[in-house]
């Protein structure tokens, strides 16, 4: 019985990180129909902020040496302004162009930041030790949890209900899912249409900030691809979750977590280093049963 | 009599736009062949395997307008057939011991076994094809994504066939300049015939239109699975030249930075053009070679200058960014090479084309 509440909790926090990065995809599609694979970047480069550019595997600390809201805040607001840049100079002049050359130009800026990282950074994967002393089991009422598991579960989850309630909440965040709903007409009624991309690019920026200092704690490791598996699941899990719409990218994001870690847990060991294969062949056969995904927007279906 | 004479006129105006390009191809590939260093000649052959490789692409992407991310592990599956068929009988027992017994005991001749590669990785595409055109362009594209994912993940796990993710060494290698040229020209040949073919021109009006293809009856799923398939032959076909011109294969040259480069390639020529697969990869090629022989170090005048590695990565993102926002329909803007000394119909065809514009699918609202 502890051993599946475990499970659950485990798929929980995985599934609330993939449900972050899911969103801050699906903020950024439906506001400009982009499939922003840059999104690991600002993950991958969020991470590397923390240690003084080097060619040194255990580096010195840079934004990691401050004390912890300092590092937060100049973690985020790196990946804002790389969020932004990338959106002023290479996705703003695009705006008009058609979803498939966005994702084409989305993966450009992503081999662009991970090589000019690479450059500076070097590619070997780096230590980096911030918030070991999370790494401590806690145990509370027979459940024996890592301490960055809690963290993990707390950051998402109140960040996931953050977003909700900006988005339902506030005016600001209203005009964004009404933008996401159907881009024309919000500017139609007044929404200013660069407003609103840079806010769903500053919110994917500081949402890649945030999963990248807990990806950090939880590894340790600093690596040129450390971005890529999470985007690539969020990716999945926006198409599993209805293309388009925001609760779907959150729900789809929770799945795939819940699936990892089910697939992790019960799958005969000789297989479970195959599991990601297992996991990407469910989200075909999920596309196969609803080609639209799960929650069906007016975005899913091209208008004539 | 002046029937027959104006009849083969029309067919040369028809087929020039591949005729056009092979011919130059040969001239290129006679010129290095006979004068060039080594390590050019390497290079060349190396294009003329990427032509392959992006006329796989185009046959998809291009006449589609759907992006695929998934065929370059079409490519890994022709790469370790053909290495199961034709490598390293003395270790096979070792390394590759969950091989079938009659593959562990002998090898098969290069060519059926290049045969048996490309019809192998068909027969994948088909299975792929059949799941994923059913979907919507966008989730299409993602899906092509997982099927990339799917197949790295099990290869490189796969130790008692794949060797995991460890190179397999040794493979005979046979490719040379003029074996690369004839196969990329056939590759060519058969992406023209299909473009121009019933088949190729009800594509490609589903990719201009799909609500109205659709709407006189055209099955977007079929369309688009024949040239899934299709793409899926050819690039077999470049696996097969890739392991056996190299000599040997791992599963991660078969991953995002040979899909990247690819993928590269057909943008900043033109997606929509024969004619753009071909000289993006000779433009994109150029720009590798020069950047990575800058790399490693050359003689300017007095001093030496020598690039960081990395340095031909970042340019070639910059150039294939350059391209999309000035030039969205690629150099060629997608038009074929025509004939210049008459008026043909696919001219002005493609300048209605060109007025189009991105690299597939609805120009934006």
């Amino acid at each position: 019985m502890l051993h599946v509440l475990q499970v659950i909790l485990d798929a929980i926090a995985l599934g609330s990180l993939y449900a972050l990065v899911a969103l801050a995809i699906g903020l950024v599609f439906g506001v400009m129909k982009l499939i922003n694979f840059a999104q690991g970047d600002y993950i991958t480069l969020g991470a590397y902020s923390l240690v003084v550019p080097s060619a040194s595997i255990t580096p010195p600390l840079l934004f990691g040496a401050l004390p912890v809201p300092a590092m937060i805040f100049s973690v985020v607001i790196t990946c804002v302004i790389l969020a932004l840049a990338t959106e002023r100079i290479a996705f703003r002049p695009l705006r008009n162009s058609s979803p498939a050359t966005l994702l084409v130009a989305s993966f450009a800026v992503s081999y662009f930041i991970q090589h000019v990282t690479m450059l500076v950074q070097t590619g070997r994967p780096k230590s980096v030790g911030i918030g070991s002393q999370l790494a401590n089991a806690v145990e509370i009422a027979g459940l024996r949890m890592p301490g960055v598991q809690i963290l993990t579960m707390g950051v998402t989850l109140a960040l996931l209900i953050g977003l909700v309630l900006f988005l339902k909440k506030t005016p600001l965040g209203v005009q964004m899912r009404a933008a996401a709903e159907n881009f024309e007409m919000a500017r139609l009624l007044g929404i200013r249409a660069d407003k609103v991309i840079a806010l769903a690019f500053v919110i994917s920026g500081g949402l890649a900030a945030a999963v990248s200092m807990l990806l950090v704690v939880q590894t340790g490791t600093l690596d040129l691809r450390m971005g890529l598996m999470p985007v690539v699941i969020a990716f999945f899990a926006t198409v599993i979750g209805g293309i388009g719409s925001l609760s779907g990218a959150a729900l789809g994001g929770f799945l795939v977590g819940f699936v990892s870690v089910l697939l992790q847990t019960y799958l005969p060991a000789d297989l479970r280093p195959s599991r990601d294969a297992f996991v990407f062949g469910l989200v075909i056969l999920t596309l196969l049963v609803r080609p639209q995904g799960l929650i069906v927007t007016s975005a899913a279906k091209e208008r004539v | 009599m002046a029937n027959l004479a104006a009849t083969l006129r029309a067919a040369f105006v028809l087929a020039w736009p591949v005729l056009g390009l092979l011919l130059m191809m040969a001239a290129g590939v006679l010129i290095v062949s006979s004068f060039g260093s080594i390590s050019l000649q390497r290079t060349l052959t190396e294009g003329l395997i990427k032509i392959v490789t992006v006329v796989g692409l185009y046959i998809f992407i291009g006449n589609s307008g759907v992006i695929s991310f998934g065929q370059t592990a079409f490519m890994a599956v022709a790469a370790y057939a053909s290495a199961w068929q034709t490598c390293c009988p003395g270790l096979k027992p070792i390394t590759m011991h969950g091989l079938p017994e009659f593959l562990i005991r002998n090898s098969i001749p290069i060519i059926p076994a290049g045969l048996i590669s490309i019809l192998l990785s068909a027969l994948v595409a088909l299975i792929v094809g059949l799941v994923v055109m059913r979907l919507s362009g966008l989730a299409a594209s993602i899906a092509t994504l997982a099927v990339l994912f799917i197949l790295n993940a099990a290869y490189s796990n796969w130790d008692s066939v794949t060797m995991g993710v460890s190179s397999i060494v040794g493979l005979p290698t046979y490719v040379t300049p003029w074996i690369a040229y004839s196969m990329a020209a056939g590759a060519m040949i058969v992406a023209y015939l299909f473009q121009i073919s019933r088949f190729g021109l009800m594509l490609r009006a589903t990719r201009e239109d799909e609500v109205a293809a659709r709407s006189v009856g055209l099955s977007v799923f079929w369309l688009r699975l024949i040239a899934f398939v299709l793409s899926g032959i050819v690039m077999g076909l470049a696996g097969v030249l890739h392991a056996h011109f190299l000599g040997t294969i791992s599963i991660d040259t078969f991953f995002l930075n040979l899909t990247f480069i690819t993928l590269a390639m057909l943008v900043v020529g033109g997606t929509r053009s024969l004619f753009g697969a071909v000289a993006g990869v000779f433009v994109v090629m150029t720009v590798i070679d020069v950047f990575r022989r800058v790399e490693s170090g050359v003689d300017l005048w007095s001093f030496k200058l020598a690039l960081p590695a990395g340095t031909q990565e970042v340019i070639l993102a910059m150039v294939l960014l350059g391209v999309l926002i000035f030039r969205p329909n690629g150099l060629t803007g997608g038009r074929e090479l025509t004939w210049p000394f008459t008026r043909s119909v696919t001219r002005s065809v493609d300048s209605m084309e060109k007025k189009r514009g991105h690299v597939g699918g609805k120009p934006a609202r």
